[in-house]
C-alpha cells in the first residue's frame, strides 16, 4: 500500500510537469504580448496549438531517413524523463535516487544531440546552420552548467537533487556569494538552452538569427507537436531546477501528509508562475545578440560559475 | 557553520571580486566608470562591516574616505574628463575578451593558492580577505595591461588600490595616518593622470596608448 502511494506521488510529479508545460509557455507569451501593448494569445493557446498539430498530416521529405521520424519522439521522451526527475513539490520520491544533476545534464545533452542530427538529416541549408549554431551554443553552455553542478555539489556535498533540496531546507546555507553566482550562471545557461531572447528568439523565423527554429523547420504535424511539447517541457525543467536549488522552501520533505503535499504543490506552482512572469520581463529589456557575441555571453556565465567554485574553496578554508 | 558576520564579510569582499571581473569584461567607458564607483561603494561597505565586526571605530573613517573619494569624487571627475574628451560613447577594443577572462580566473586561483598555506595564528576571515584582496590587485594589474585607453588604465590602477585597502583592513586595521596618506597619494596620482591624459590628447589627438608605441617607433606594422 505504501509502495502504491509512493508510486502515485511519483506519477503525480511526472504528469504535473507535462500538464503545466504548455500553460507556462502560454503565460510567458501573454506577459510578453502585454508588455508590447498587444492583447496576446489566450493562456490556453499552446494546448490548442498542440491539439491542432496532432491532427494535421505530417509531411516528410522524400530523402528523410528513419532518424528523422524517430527523433521527435526520442527528444520528447528524454526531456520528459529529465523534467520528471527534478523534484518539484516534494523531495524523496520513489525515483529520487536517480535524480542526479549530472544525469539530467546528460539527458538534456542526448536530446540536443538528437535534435541536431535531425536538423542535418534532410540536408537543407537551414537545418545545417541551425545544428551548427546549436552545437556551438551547447559547447559553451555545458562547461558552465557543469561548474554550476560542482558549486552546488560542494555546498551540499552531493549531486542528488532531492538530497540537495532536503539539505537546503533543513540547514539553510546562509548568505553565499557562490550560490548567488551559481544562480546567475544558471539563468544565463537556461536562457541559452531554451533559445530565449538575448541568444535566440522563439517567436521569429528570420533566417539570419534563428537557431532552434532553423533545426525544426522541416517538421510538421505530430512530429512538430512533439518537438514543441519538448521545448515547453525543457523550459519547465529549468524553472523547476532554479526553484529546487535556490528556492526549495515549501516542498514536502519527510512529512508527506495531505496538507504538506498541498502546500508543496501550491508553492511550486507559485514559484513557476513568478519565474514565468520574470522571464519575459527580462527578455523585453535586452536586445537580441549577434551570433558572434554568444561566446562573450556564455563566457560570462562560465566565469561566474568558475568564480563560484573558487570562492567556495576560499571560504571552506582547507 | 560559519556565523552571519562572517557571511556578510564574505559577501561584501566577494562582490568586490565579482565587480573586478565586471570591470575586466565591460567595454563601454561610462559603464566602466559606473562599475568602478560601485566597487568603491562595496569596498566602503566591506570596511565599515569590518569596523563593526572588529570593533575598530577608526576603520569607519577609512570607509568614509573610500566612499567619498573613490565612490564619488574620482568617478565624477573621470566622467567629466571622458565627456570633455568626447569619448563617453566610445566602445573600447578590449584585447582578447575571452583569454583575458581566463587569465583573470587563473589569477584568482593563483591568489587563493598563495594564501592557502597560511594557516597558523590567522582566522579564516583574514585569510579570505587576503585572498580576495590579492585577487583584486592582480585583476587591476591585468586590466591595466589589457586596456589601451588611458582612462580605463587609470580605472585599473584605482581598482588595484581598492584591493590594497581591502587587504589592509582585513589584517587587524592599519594606522589612520597611513590610510590618509594612501588616500591623498591616490588623489594626487589621479590629478597627475588627469593632466597626463590631456597632454597625450593634445599631442596625439587620441587617448589610445597604442599611439605612444607608434611614436617610439615600435609596432609600425600594426597601425
Amino acid at each position: 500500500m505504501a509502495l502504491m502511494r509512493d508510486l502515485g506521488l511519483q506519477f503525480v510529479q511526472m504528469f504535473l510537469v507535462v500538464t503545466i508545460a504548455p500553460l507556462v509557455l502560454g503565460v510567458t507569451r501573454k506577459v510578453k504580448a502585454r508588455l508590447l501593448r498587444r492583447v496576446g494569445p489566450q493562456l490556453l493557446q499552446p494546448y490548442r496549438d498542440l491539439w491542432k498539430l496532432m491532427h494535421k498530416e505530417a509531411v516528410i521529405a522524400t530523402n528523410a531517413s528513419w532518424l528523422y521520424r524517430v527523433a521527435p519522439y526520442t527528444i520528447f521522451a528524454v526531456t520528459w524523463v529529465a523534467a520528471a526527475l527534478v523534484p518539484t513539490y516534494a523531495t524523496g520520491l520513489l525515483f529520487s535516487w536517480s535524480a542526479d544533476l549530472i544525469a539530467i545534464v546528460a539527458l538534456l545533452g542526448t536530446a540536443r544531440f538528437t535534435l541536431a542530427l535531425a536538423g542535418l538529416d534532410v540536408g537543407t541549408a537551414f537545418g545545417g546552420i541551425g545544428s551548427s549554431r546549436e552545437m556551438m551554443i551547447a559547447s559553451l553552455a555545458e562547461p558552465a552548467m557543469l561548474l554550476i553542478v560542482f558549486t552546488v555539489a560542494l555546498v551540499a556535498g552531493t549531486t542528488q537533487l532531492s538530497t540537495i533540496a532536503d539539505i537546503f531546507i533543513s540547514a539553510p546555507p546562509g548568505l553565499r556569494v557562490s550560490l548567488g553566482l551559481a544562480l546567475f550562471a544558471l539563468m544565463f545557461v537556461g536562457i541559452a538552452e531554451n533559445a530565449r531572447i538575448p541568444i535566440d528568439n522563439p517567436a521569429t523565423h528570420l533566417e539570419l538569427t534563428m537557431v532552434h527554429e532553423a533545426m525544426v523547420l522541416e517538421y510538421s504535424g505530430r512530429h512538430l507537436a512533439m518537438i514543441e511539447a519538448a521545448a515547453a517541457l525543457k523550459l519547465v525543467l529549468y524553472f523547476s531546477l532554479i526553484a529546487c536549488l535556490f528556492l526549495p522552501y515549501g516542498m514536502a520533505t519527510i512529512d508527506k501528509g495531505e496538507a504538506a503535499l498541498v502546500v508543496g504543490i501550491v508553492s511550486y506552482l507559485a514559484k513557476i508562475l513568478v519565474l514565468a512572469v520574470l522571464l519575459p520581463i527580462g527578455e523585453m529589456s535586452v536586445a537580441k545578440m549577434r551570433v558572434f557575441r554568444y561566446p562573450a555571453f556564455l563566457g560570462g556565465a562560465f566565469a561566474a560559475a568558475a568564480l563560484a567554485v573558487f570562492l567556495l574553496f576560499v571560504s571552506r578554508g582547507f | 557553520m560559519p556565523s552571519l558576520s562572517f557571511d556578510i564579510a564574505h559577501l561584501l569582499a566577494g562582490s568586490m571580486l565579482v565587480l573586478s571581473f565586471v570591470l575586466l569584461y565591460q567595454d563601454r567607458i561610462t559603464a566602466v566608470l559606473n562599475v568602478f564607483a560601485l566597487q568603491a561603494i562595496a569596498l566602503a561597505l566591506s570596511v565599515a562591516w569590518q569596523a563593526i565586526a572588529q570593533d575598530a571605530p577608526h576603520l569607519l573613517v577609512t570607509a568614509v574616505v573610500a566612499l567619498v573619494v573613490k565612490g564619488f569624487i574620482v568617478p565624477t571627475a573621470l566622467h567629466r574628463i571622458v565627456r570633455r574628451l568626447k569619448i563617453h560613447r566610445e566602445i573600447e577594443q578590449v584585447i582578447g575578451g575571452g583569454p583575458t577572462m581566463l587569465t583573470g580566473l587563473g589569477l584568482v586561483a593563483l591568489s587563493i593558492l598563495l594564501v592557502e598555506p597560511v594557516k597558523e595564528g590567522v582566522n579564516v576571515l583574514t585569510r579570505e580577505d587576503l585572498a580576495f584582496a590579492l585577487a583584486v590587485i592582480l585583476l587591476g594589474l591585468l586590466m591595466m595591461i589589457t586596456r589601451r585607453n588611458a582612462v580605463t588604465q587609470i580605472v585599473g590602477f584605482m581598482s588595484l588600490e581598492n584591493g590594497l585597502v581591502l587587504a589592509a583592513t582585513g589584517a587587524k586595521g592599519m594606522p589612520l595616518v597611513v590610510e590618509f596618506s594612501v588616500a591623498f597619494s591616490i588623489l594626487i596620482a589621479f590629478i597627475v593622470f588627469g593632466v597626463f591624459i590631456f597632454r597625450i590628447r593634445e599631442r596625439f589627438d587620441t587617448v589610445d596608448v597604442g599611439a605612444l608605441d607608434r611614436f617610439r617607433g615600435e609596432r609600425r606594422d600594426s597601425q
